[in-house]
């Protein structure tokens, strides 16, 4: 009776001491991300967990942990909630706002962990270790070029722009600055806040405005998807290219598929939370050097390329 | 000849009277149709009317099933997350079906999507009745869940409708019967159907007492719990109706289908003439107002003097003179 005990407690004692052990061994990068609320963040939710299991699959060392949070206040306590019982080595951070993360991040920080900052900048940018964004403003300028391209220089254009942001505001300025100069002219241009049904409408309203348009600039795919159902009601064949953005599976699917109005796609893909976790866990298991800023382009998405933005399994 | 001339010109004054508040939302109506053909002659064209009107289905079926609660004394702020809801669970239902039942997997989707309208509705009227919890905080709880369930039965992306029926389902938005298109034919049905409820049955005259007057309507012996709990359930029902007809749309629900539209809901009947606390409903005034809020979307668009950044501002202020047009010309 009491040898069994003794085993037993022997064996229960050994487990917590390995248990502990490889506790130690294992490094943690915590993701931090906001909650999936519209087709964007969804994919960036798809990204980060398909990342998290693919590491934690091939490097037994290494734990990452994907939270994600419905606002900035709930994000700040998640922040709390993930440092709170270990030591994070690493954290991997898509800000819902600046402002209200930059403290937070920068507690973390102060503990010794190492940050990455995606999409989104904090206020302090000496916070950061390393800084992963697409390129809102090459989004705007690539569909312009294919469009002054396509259009050899010369047609009446309308533009959707999404909601009042930092974002929307360099889309729309690579795209204007593209095309200056050349005879593209600009009919008009109204916000439709990312919205397919606010875009639907607003198509139709351009529809009955304008006889006569050449091209259309969504800014984003949401709204690309309202304003082709637009121009199908219509029946009109004005209309030769309709063009989006962001890089949604249903147009990027059009894209493969070979479509007369949308040939082409331009990306600012929510896989690059992706990028953002193998660089930083890259820094921690393979000692490869990630500091500084990555500027993902905005290269157009084609037929020949499209395989490699095309994710059927996700969200978005 | 004199007794002729005398009650002609006793009689238009009398209807005058009567009908004020019902046609006060329509001379609203008309004063911006002819705003609107003055700033471009575009606007009154047929197709632009067509679209406006029929994009103004949603909120005016929806805003029909809002005139009963709050004519009864309710409120329901869940209307466009519900709206969501139900496209969503209609959507998979179908999905689900299609294989085995082909084209009919969209009549019995719509079954289903009544049937879900009516206990979301239900469900709202007997936490607001039953509960005794405040109309506002009641919905404003089941908005919540709604949006929620939305976006975790889309994982935040979209649900699609099956490729297969697509093509089948698309007339009834995008369909006409002679001439007119079926959203239209189907809100104006609704307001038929719910003037008729309203005005020639008892149940609306309980209603209008219940929002006038909670306790006199108790002395008389209506009972507040089944009238309020039914009106909850007509706006079920109506929700129902507009997801339907919202589907073949963009032929999707993402989480933000219906965002905000209990907001125009509720601006469309308190422009229609039906007062905020309650009281005598105006069915064809709602669907007007419902109307005017599209019509001043659609004037934005095709007037070229308000930068797109003041937008929502100078809506606002027609939204305000509108109803100052009404109360004045009374």
């Amino acid at each position: 009776m009491s040898t069994t005990k003794w085993i037993a407690a022997a064996a229960v004692g050994a487990l917590l001491i390995a248990g502990q052990a490889l506790a130690a061994d294992k490094k943690v990068v915590a993701v931090s991300i906001p909650a999936a609320d519209h087709g964007w963040t969804a994919g960036i939710v798809y990204h980060a967990q398909a990342a998290a299991k693919e590491i934690n699959a091939a490097f037994p060392n290494v734990e990452v942990i994907v939270k994600t949070s419905p606002s900035a206040s709930a994000q700040v306590s998640a922040l709390e909630d993930l440092s709170a019982g270990r030591k994070l080595d690493a954290l991997v951070i898509l800000p819902y706002t600046s402002e209200e993360l930059t403290t937070p991040v920068k507690a973390v920080k102060d503990a010794g962990t190492f940050i990455t900052v995606v999409d989104r900048g904090l206020n302090d940018s000496s916070i950061q270790d390393l800084y992963l964004a697409g390129d809102n403003i090459a989004v705007g300028r690539n569909t312009a070029k294919f469009l002054i391209d396509r259009l050899e220089g010369k047609g009446n254009l309308v533009v959707l722009r999404g909601i009042p942001t930092v974002i929307d505001d360099e889309r729309i300025k690579g795209f204007q600055d593209a095309i200056q100069g050349t005879d593209l002219k600009v009919l008009d241009i109204q916000y439709a806040n990312w919205n397919s049904d606010e875009a639907f409408k607003l198509m139709q309203d351009y529809l009955a405005k304008y006889p006569q348009i050449d091209a259309v600039w969504a800014n984003d795919d949401d709204m690309l998807l309202g304003v082709l159902e637009a121009v199908k009601q219509s029946g009109r064949k004005d209309i030769k290219l309709a063009l989006g953005g962001n890089g949604m599976k249903d147009i990027v699917k059009k894209v493969i598929d070979g479509d007369a109005m949308t040939p082409v796609e331009t990306p600012y893909p929510p896989a690059m939370i992706k990028t953002a976790i193998y660089m930083t866990v890259a820094n921690i298991v393979g000692q490869a050097p990630v500091r500084g800023t990555v500027k993902l382009d905005a290269p157009l998405i084609t037929q020949e390329n499209a395989k490699e933005y095309y994710f059927p399994d996700s969200p978005f | 000849m004199t007794i002729i001339a005398s009650s002609t010109a006793i009689r238009p004054e009398r209807e005058w009277n009567i009908g004020w508040t019902d046609v006060g939302p329509f001379v609203a109506l008309v004063v911006l149709m002819l705003i609107g053909f003055l700033i471009n002659p575009d606007f009154l064209s047929a197709t632009n009317l067509g679209n406006v009107v029929t994009r103004s289905a949603f909120i005016a079926i929806i805003a029909v099933g809002a005139t009963f609660v709050i004519s009864s004394g309710g409120l329901d702020l869940s209307v466009g997350s519900m709206a969501a809801f139900i496209t969503g669970i209609t959507i998979m239902f179908m999905n689900r079906m299609a294989p085995e039942w082909g084209v009919l997997a969209i009549p019995a989707g719509m079954t289903v999507a009544i049937v879900v309208g009516l206990l979301c509705g239900l469900m709202n009227g007997l936490i607001v009745t039953i509960g005794k919890i405040e109309p506002f905080i009641a919905t404003l709880g089941t908005m919540g869940i709604f949006r929620a369930l939305i976006t975790y039965m889309s994982d935040g992306g979209s649900i699609p409708i099956d490729r297969s029926l697509r093509d089948a389902y698309r007339p009834v938005y995008f369909g006409t019967f002679v001439g007119i298109p079926l959203p239209i034919i189907i809100s104006v049905a609704v307001a038929a159907v719910a003037s008729f409820i309203l005005y020639k049955m008892k149940y609306g005259r309980k209603c209008a007492a219940v929002g006038a007057n909670e306790d006199v309507a108790r002395y008389s012996g209506i009972s507040i719990i089944k009238t309020r709990t039914i009106a909850y359930a007509i706006q079920g029902t109506c929700v129902a109706v507009a997801a339907i007809c919202y589907v073949p749309r963009l032929g999707a629900a993402t989480p933000t289908t219906g965002v905000l539209w209990e907001l125009q809901v509720i601006t469309a009947v308190v422009i229609g003439g039906t007062a905020l606390r309650g009281g005598k409903g105006h069915v064809w005034g709602t669907v007007a107002g419902a109307v005017i809020l599209e019509l001043i979307a659609n004037l934005m668009v095709l007037s070229d003097f308000v930068s797109e950044y003041l937008v929502a501002g100078v809506q606002g202020v027609i939204i305000i003179i509108a109803m100052l047009i009404q109360r004045f010309s009374k």
